[in-house]
């Protein structure tokens, strides 16, 4: 599979501020990629330098196959930006920025353009000043979504967008991925990430700190849980990868490193089950995770 | 007794007016020391030029004459009511400082008021324990306490000239101020943009100059009713220094409180962020499609309006050149300052000289606010999208620059167009005039450019150098400047036209000085990284 973006050891410095330090990032052609990182992480700064908005330090980056700084525009012929803060210029409508946006890519698809207005309920008509923060980010959504390019980089795109407006994003990020475009996802909403994303980034203090699809990074991390035995549970405490055993009488509840899930049930099979629950890491667990240990590290 | 208080407005309305208050000046400290500063300057130190020029009564006298029988001198600077230095002094620079202060005054209430609502920040300030009518009063407090600072600088200033006429003056000149600053208080209640809101007070107080003009040149004592009719008009009715009549002051006064009031009224009847005209919606679909087009579009409406603007000051300057001629022939040191700007061959000649020297350095003040609409677009945000676009550095700076440079040259056109209309002869070296003009005008849109490019963070130190290239422009001829001193200033290289020779070399070197510095800033523009 190739590569529509390869970054590595990326750094990037403003005075004394290290935003980037030496941050990698791959994102396979064709897939929804998730990137994620506490506030502050670094991951505005990445995506500018990928940009070419933002000169790096040091480090290699290639987006689809170019030097997004000194190729900037060949590669800006290909991409669709949003950022997470759409500022308008008041006089000018919805509309007429859109189809600007458009023309400065390489070029709009007016059926789709009409498809999205209609979808993200946006009036074309009305003048920069006067639109939302939810509606400014719909005129670079549709905008975005309706340029024929090969890959888009959203910046927290749906800050401001109401819960059916998400949905209809989702939607369209899925489209996208099935016209085989790449898709660059920052964003804080982890359930728009695990729904959509193949697979996920996290960056933190401009380092990234874990990379791999969903199913791999669960590995990483415990399930827990709850079994009513048939009787006394026996040897579950000697097991390797259990965590916070808590037995009382014949019930068990446990965490379990995911990947040592499997000795646990046959330690529980053993002494006979009656009923039990298990539940998945969720993804906030795995991001409470790395986000809690950057407040450690401080 | 408070709930009371409360349901009938009270003063409850008000509640955090005075924190406002010292949040405004906090804001301003710096434009309105600045600007009231510069404003007083300009007048204090008329009585000492205007002693060089007009020392003697018989020159006095000659003078007063000439105001009397040429109407479009009186038009420019209004009637002579008195021939002391106090009464020539208000005289020559009244109206203009009323002027200043006025845009002070409206600049000052916008700010506070419909700026605000616009940004969004009014908001979070109308959350706390704001009253509902503190915001409006902390803004015309500020205005207040601007044309305040300028009357007392004013009176103590001139009270050399006897303290009666500089208080009278001063006062005169704040009222205007103020007169202004609640016309923009209601302006900014009427209006959606406070860029539009600028622009109207504006246009209102262009019109009261052009009301007070065609009343001087009617009358040669401020007695038309056009006169009357313009705030600018009830401050030279006023007369400082001339038999003082007190009660002109009231004209000012009862237009405050009655434009205070409505503004008020206006302010209560609207929910925040709203107004009275409303914004009207745009075209569904848009024909913009580069950078270029988009540039253009943003730029077009300040290029059509400093165009209109130019070819009407080159009416009424070429309009005024015979006269005017007549006026200083009679004066031997007028006719050196006038000819030591505009160079040594006939007085008419000379005067097109310096009108056209002088509508040069404007045009520097139109291409450093032309070229910084880059670094507008840039920190406002929104330049990031359009660069995440197919659009390159260099195309994109280029939209803006064609128009600045080239916005430059049209103008200036424009003016001498206009000098030629309104004097009716010497098309050519009238437009030659202008046009020599723009090597230097350009190497101040250079120096815009090189700041932008490399030094974002100092762009807008380029409005300082206007500045400073208008002050050495329009003051350094009279106050005896050193040569080397006026040498630092690009307009100071350009041969005098009409009536001097044509000098190829400074005009080429100014040229050629004008790319080095955009090329340069251009090159930086591309190495550096996007301001954020």
């Amino acid at each position: 599979m190739t590569k529509a973006i390869t970054v590595s050891g990326l750094h990037k410095s403003f005075g004394r501020t290290h935003a980037l330090d030496g941050l990698d990032l791959e994102v396979a052609s064709g897939e929804v990629h998730g990137f994620l990182g506490p506030n502050g992480a670094g991951k505005s700064t990445a995506i500018r330098v990928l940009l070419g908005l933002l000169r790096a330090d040091s480090g290699a980056a290639r987006v689809l196959g170019r030097d997004p700084w000194s190729d900037a525009v060949e590669v800006h012929r290909r991409i669709a930006y949003v950022p997470g803060d759409v500022t308008l210029w008041r006089n000018l409508s919805g509309g007429e920025v859109i189809d600007l946006y458009g023309r400065l890519r390489g070029g709009l698809d007016p059926r789709r353009r009409a498809e999205l207005v209609e979808r993200f309920e946006l009036d074309p008509t009305k003048k920069g000043r006067t639109y939302s923060k939810g509606n400014r980010q719909k005129v670079a959504l549709v905008a975005a979504f309706a340029s024929d390019v090969d890959l888009l980089i959203l910046d927290e795109p749906t800050s401001g967008l109401d819960p059916l407006m998400e949905e209809v994003f989702q939607r369209c990020v899925a489209e996208e991925r099935d016209r085989g475009r790449t898709v660059l996802l920052s964003s804080h909403i982890l359930s728009e990430v695990e729904e959509l994303c193949d697979r996920v980034s996290i960056i933190r203090k401009g380092r990234t700190v874990e990379s791999g699809s969903l199913a791999d990074l669960r590995h990483l991390t415990r399930t827990s849980v709850v079994a009513e035995l048939a009787g006394p549970p026996n040897g579950l405490a000697g097991l390797p990868g259990v965590h916070d055993l808590d037995v009382r009488g014949r019930r068990v509840r446990l965490q379990v490193d995911t990947d040592r899930l499997d000795g646990v049930l046959r330690s529980l099979t053993a002494s006979g089950v009656r009923s039990l629950t298990s539940t998945p890491p969720t993804l906030e667990e795995l991001f409470l995770r790395h986000y809690q240990d950057e407040a450690a590290v401080r | 007794m408070t709930t009371l208080a409360v349901r009938s407005g009270g003063t409850r309305q008000l509640t955090g007016t005075t924190t406002l208050l010292r949040f405004a000046l906090r804001r301003d400290r710096l434009m309105i020391p600045v600007w009231t500063g510069v404003n007083a300057l300009m007048v204090l130190s008329m009585p000492g030029t205007l002693e060089g020029l007009y020392g003697t009564p018989a020159e006095r006298a000659g003078l007063i004459r000439q105001m009397e029988t040429n109407s479009s001198l009186r038009a420019m600077v209004g009637p002579v009511f008195g021939d002391s230095l106090g009464a020539l002094t208000a005289w020559r620079v009244g109206v203009y400082a009323g002027v200043l202060a006025a845009v002070l005054g409206l600049l000052v209430v916008v700010r506070h008021t419909r700026d605000e609502e616009e940004s969004g920040r009014q908001e979070l300030i109308a959350s706390g324990m704001v009253g509902r009518r503190a915001s409006l009063t902390a803004a015309l407090l500020t205005a207040a306490v601007a044309n305040g600072a300028l009357a007392l600088l004013l009176t103590a200033g001139l009270a050399g000239q006897g303290v009666t006429g500089a208080f009278a003056l001063g006062a005169g000149i704040a009222g205007v101020g103020m007169v202004f600053a609640t016309t923009a208080a209601i302006v900014a209640q009427l209006t959606e943009s406070a860029r539009l809101a600028r622009g109207l007070t504006a246009a209102v107080l262009g019109a009261a100059f052009v009301l007070r003009a065609a009343g001087d040149s009617a009358t040669d004592d401020g007695s038309s009713v056009l006169t009357w009719l313009s705030p600018l008009g009830w401050l030279e009715n006023l007369r400082p220094y001339a038999g003082e009549r007190w009660w002109v002051l009231a004209l000012p006064a009862a237009s405050v409180l009655l434009q205070g009031t409505a503004a008020y009224v206006l302010a209560g009847r609207r929910d925040i962020g709203m107004s009275f005209l409303p914004t009207r919606p745009g075209p569904a679909t848009g024909r913009l499609g580069s950078a270029g087009a988009l540039a253009w579009r943003l730029q077009r409406g300040g290029v059509l309006g400093w165009g209109i603007g130019f070819f009407l000051a080159g009416v009424v300057y070429g309009g005024m050149t015979e006269s005017v001629a007549d006026l200083v022939g009679d004066n031997d040191n007028a006719r050196r300052v006038i000819e030591r700007m505009g160079g040594r061959s006939g007085l008419t000649d000379a005067f097109l000289a310096s009108m056209a020297g002088m509508l040069g350095l404007v045009a520097a003040l139109y291409i450093v606010a032309s070229v910084l609409r880059l670094h507008g677009e840039e920190t406002s945000g929104r330049a990031e999208p359009v660069l995440a676009n197919a659009v390159g550095r260099l195309r994109w700076a280029a939209g803006h620059l064609v128009i600045a440079f080239g916005g430059a040259a049209l103008i200036m056109l424009l003016a001498g167009l206009g000098l030629a209309v309104g004097h009716g002869r010497q098309t050519g070296p009238v437009l030659a005039a202008c046009l020599v003009q723009l090597p230097a005008v350009w190497v101040i849109g250079g120096v815009t450019v090189l700041l932008h490019g490399m030094l974002p963070r100092a762009a807008t130190a380029a409005w300082g150098v206007a500045g400073a290239v208008l002050l050495l422009g329009w003051v350094g001829p009279a106050l005896d400047v050193p040569q080397a001193v006026l040498d630092l200033s690009p307009f100071g290289h350009l041969p005098k036209l009409p009536g001097g020779t044509m000098a190829w070399g400074p005009v080429g070197t100014l040229t050629a000085l004008a790319a080095a510095l955009v090329a340069a800033g251009l090159t930086g523009l591309r190495r550096r990284d996007l301001s954020t």
